[in-house]
Order: structure tokens, then C-alpha cells, then sequence
């Protein structure tokens, strides 16, 4: 039936040769994960998830610094997550005896919440702070655990002068 | 047994669905996460922003984002009342530190916190040449950067305009929904150090998240629903302006 059945066969070999040598290289080439969830590599996806955090949370904070924890149950900052102020603590968390945070400039730190800009929601609680610190660090008045000014009021009626002061 | 057809033609597809729980068989990062019991979405509630810049500010620390570039952004609206097709849209160094006080108080002000929003059906994975960005089957478009290529066509593809090439490693950057926290239980950094709550990190699958109960009771939108991408970050209280 087939006269010249060598040529066939030689074509066939060459055929099996290079389908060889596309199998050998794509598994060479290829990921093992790849196609795992899709049309990528499935190992990416416990790469990106293995990442360490730089921030702790604030649970991990509060198991520590139950002291804060109680001063700012007694004002609106309680629902202000400890490292929106301090930033990221996962180190410190780690290691607390060696790697102690910073102290926050009040004047600063706060006044990136609390200066007064139009586009911020009417219910939000802002000043302007050249005109009602005058440049005066916020922790010298106000608690930031604990912002709001009550029993201290004898003490809050010194810097108002400096309050004036800084109108002028 | 013999197999005859009727049989091959029932058992084939069955051993094609299994194929690929066969292939699978990395471990996963945490140890209790499951993969397909999230779907990861997230809530923005407009009226709550006050445009502080936390949320900028701790992504870049989180994530190693260099300066100059922006997983996440604030813009501030100014839609005057004569103009309220053309807003005026002002992002100061992505509101990394804050916005400085607006002149023009008239007319509707407002901050709109931006990211990546991880669509279900997201353009710039179809347009990878390479399988380097994927939705993950939580919900989540992350960048494979040992694989990614840098050659662009997702940074064009994004209609959010939430991507950008890394310079150091030329390769896509974007928010990767802060992936290595929220597989090990911890919410995203922006939404740790949100003052206000104004970000909320949601879960879709999980029928205990108030996200559910939110999206029943408030008329939250999507950025450019027109696209058809499926976006997971939903927005409360969104000015019709908002692009």
C-alpha cells in the first residue's frame, strides 16, 4: 500500500524529535505552579501572602498597653487605631524593649486630622490651628488618648492666654 | 466494569474538573486560610474622609511604595454649582500629607479615597502577555513581579488609573489589597490607621460581615460602572461628579 514508507517514517522521527524537544523545554521553562488557579503562577499567590506586615494592629497593641486602652475608652478617640498616630509598630511589637517608638510631635500629628479644611465633613471636630494654638504643641492642653478637656479645667484656663497671643 | 461510552462520556468531564485539584498541591501561606471561602472587596464611605492622608501614608510604609507613586490616593472635589460636570480634582502628592485648607469654600467639597478596585472581571489581566497579574480565586488582583515583564499594557489597561511601574524593579505595581495581611487575618494598613472608618475591608463570602447589612440599607455606588469591570470598592455617599 505504502511504496516509499521510508519517508514517511523519517518524517515521523523528525516530527517525535522536535515534539521532544518542545516538551522537554516548556516543562524546563515553564513553572510548576503555573496553571495551578489559572493563567498564571499559582506559587505567586503564597509569595505575595508570605510578605511580613509593618503594622502590628491594634489588638496586638492594646494586649500590652492596657493603660491606653482604658484612657481612650473615655473619648471619641477610641475608635482611632493606635498606629494611625504612632505609625507601624510590627518591629517594636516584635522587640519591645529595644525598638521603642518615637515621641509624636502633637502639633503636627494632630493637626493633620483636626486642621480645619472645607472639604471635610461638617461633623468633623477642626480648628485652625494657627488661631486657636498658635503654634503651641496640642499635648500642652489636651490628653490625645483622651482629647476632650473637662475636670482639668482650672489648668486648660492658663493657655488661653497664649491662645490670644497667637491671634495677634 | 467496562467502560462504555455512556460511562466515558459521564466520567471524562469529571476527571477534567478534578484535574486541577490533582495540580494543585502548594501550600498555602496561612495555615487556617482557605482560599475560596473569601471574596475580598472593600468599603469607602465618602461623607466619613477627612482627607488626612493616613490611609496614603501607611500604604507607602506597609507596601515599600516609592515616593512619588501611589497605591492608594486622595482626591479632593470641588464641584461648583455653575460647573457640576467639570469638578475641579486636586491631589497634592496623592494627599500623603494632607490637603492644605481650599480657597474656594463655595459649591460641594469633598475627598475621594482611591485605589485599586480589584474588579472581578478586570481589564488589566486580560491584557497581560505574560499570566504576570491574576485575580486570585479571593477576589484580589495582585502583580507576579518575578514575572511580570514591565511592558505597560496594564498600567494603559486600568481604567482607574491604579497602576504604575515600579521604578526600581521596572515592573507593575499596584494595591495588592495589602494580601499579606488579610490572608493572616489582619485588616488592610489603610484601613488599620483610618481614623474615621471611613475605609472598611469586607469579605463577600463571609455571611457575617456587616458589609451585607451596609449595602442593604445605603445607596452605594461603583467607580465607572459603565466599564463593566466588576469593581469591588463600593462607595457611599459618591458625588455624581466623581470620575
Amino acid at each position: 500500500m505504502f511504496k516509499d514508507i521510508e519517508h514517511l517514517v523519517r518524517l515521523a522521527v523528525v516530527i517525535v524529535v522536535l515534539l521532544a524537544i518542545f516538551l522537554v523545554l516548556r516543562i524546563a521553562v515553564v513553572p510548576r505552579s503555573f496553571g495551578e488557579y489559572g493563567h498564571y503562577r499559582g506559587a505567586a499567590v503564597a509569595e505575595a501572602a508570605a510578605r511580613p506586615a509593618a503594622f502590628a494592629g491594634h489588638e496586638v497593641c492594646e494586649a500590652c498597653h492596657t493603660d491606653v486602652v482604658e484612657q481612650k475608652k473615655q473619648g471619641k478617640h477610641v475608635v482611632v487605631a493606635c498606629e494611625a498616630c504612632h505609625g507601624p509598630q510590627a518591629k517594636h511589637a516584635d522587640d519591645p524593649t529595644s525598638v521603642t517608638p518615637a515621641k509624636l510631635d502633637t502639633a503636627l500629628v494632630c493637626a493633620r486630622c483636626h486642621e480645619a479644611n472645607s472639604a471635610k465633613p461638617k461633623w468633623f471636630p477642626q480648628v485652625v490651628t494657627a488661631d486657636h494654638a498658635g503654634g503651641i504643641a496640642c499635648d500642652t492642653c489636651h490628653q490625645p488618648h483622651r482629647p476632650k478637656i473637662e475636670e482639668e479645667k482650672t489648668e486648660a484656663k492658663a493657655p488661653t492666654q497664649p491662645k490670644t497671643e497667637g491671634k495677634k | 466494569m467496562d467502560i462504555t461510552r455512556r460511562r466515558l462520556l459521564v466520567l471524562l468531564p469529571a476527571a477534567v474538573v478534578a484535574w486541577k485539584y490533582v495540580l494543585a498541591g502548594t501550600p498555602e501561606a496561612s495555615p487556617n486560610y482557605k482560599l475560596t471561602e473569601h471574596w475580598w472587596s472593600m468599603l469607602i464611605d465618602i461623607p466619613k474622609c477627612i482627607g488626612c492622608g493616613s490611609c496614603v501614608r501607611a500604604c507607602a510604609e506597609e507596601n515599600d511604595v516609592p515616593d512619588g507613586f501611589y497605591r492608594t490616593w486622595i482626591e479632593r472635589y470641588h464641584v461648583a454649582d455653575w460647573h457640576i460636570e467639570r469638578p475641579e480634582v486636586e491631589s497634592p502628592n496623592g494627599g500623603k500629607q494632607g490637603f492644605p485648607p481650599n480657597q474656594d469654600a463655595s459649591g460641594k467639597n469633598f475627598f475621594v479615597p482611591k485605589l485599586c478596585n480589584h474588579c472581578a472581571d478586570s481589564p488589566c489581566t486580560q491584557v497581560c502577555p505574560v499570566g504576570a497579574t491574576f485575580v486570585t480565586p479571593d477576589g484580589v488582583v495582585l502583580v507576579d513581579k518575578n514575572y511580570c515583564l514591565g511592558c505597560r499594557y496594564c498600567v494603559q489597561a486600568c481604567p482607574y488609573g491604579c497602576r504604575f511601574i515600579n521604578p526600581k524593579t521596572n515592573t507593575a505595581e499596584k494595591c495588592s489589597l495589602c494580601y499579606h495581611r488579610i490572608t493572616k487575618g489582619l485588616t488592610t494598613a489603610c484601613c488599620e490607621v483610618c481614623p474615621t472608618g471611613a475605609r472598611q475591608l469586607a469579605d463577600l463570602k463571609n455571611p457575617k460581615d456587616p458589609i451585607h447589612e451596609f449595602l442593604r440599607t445605603h445607596s452605594v455606588q461603583i467607580l465607572k460602572p459603565h466599564m463593566a469591570t466588576g469593581a469591588k470598592v463600593f462607595y457611599n455617599g459618591m458625588d455624581g461628579s466623581v470620575r
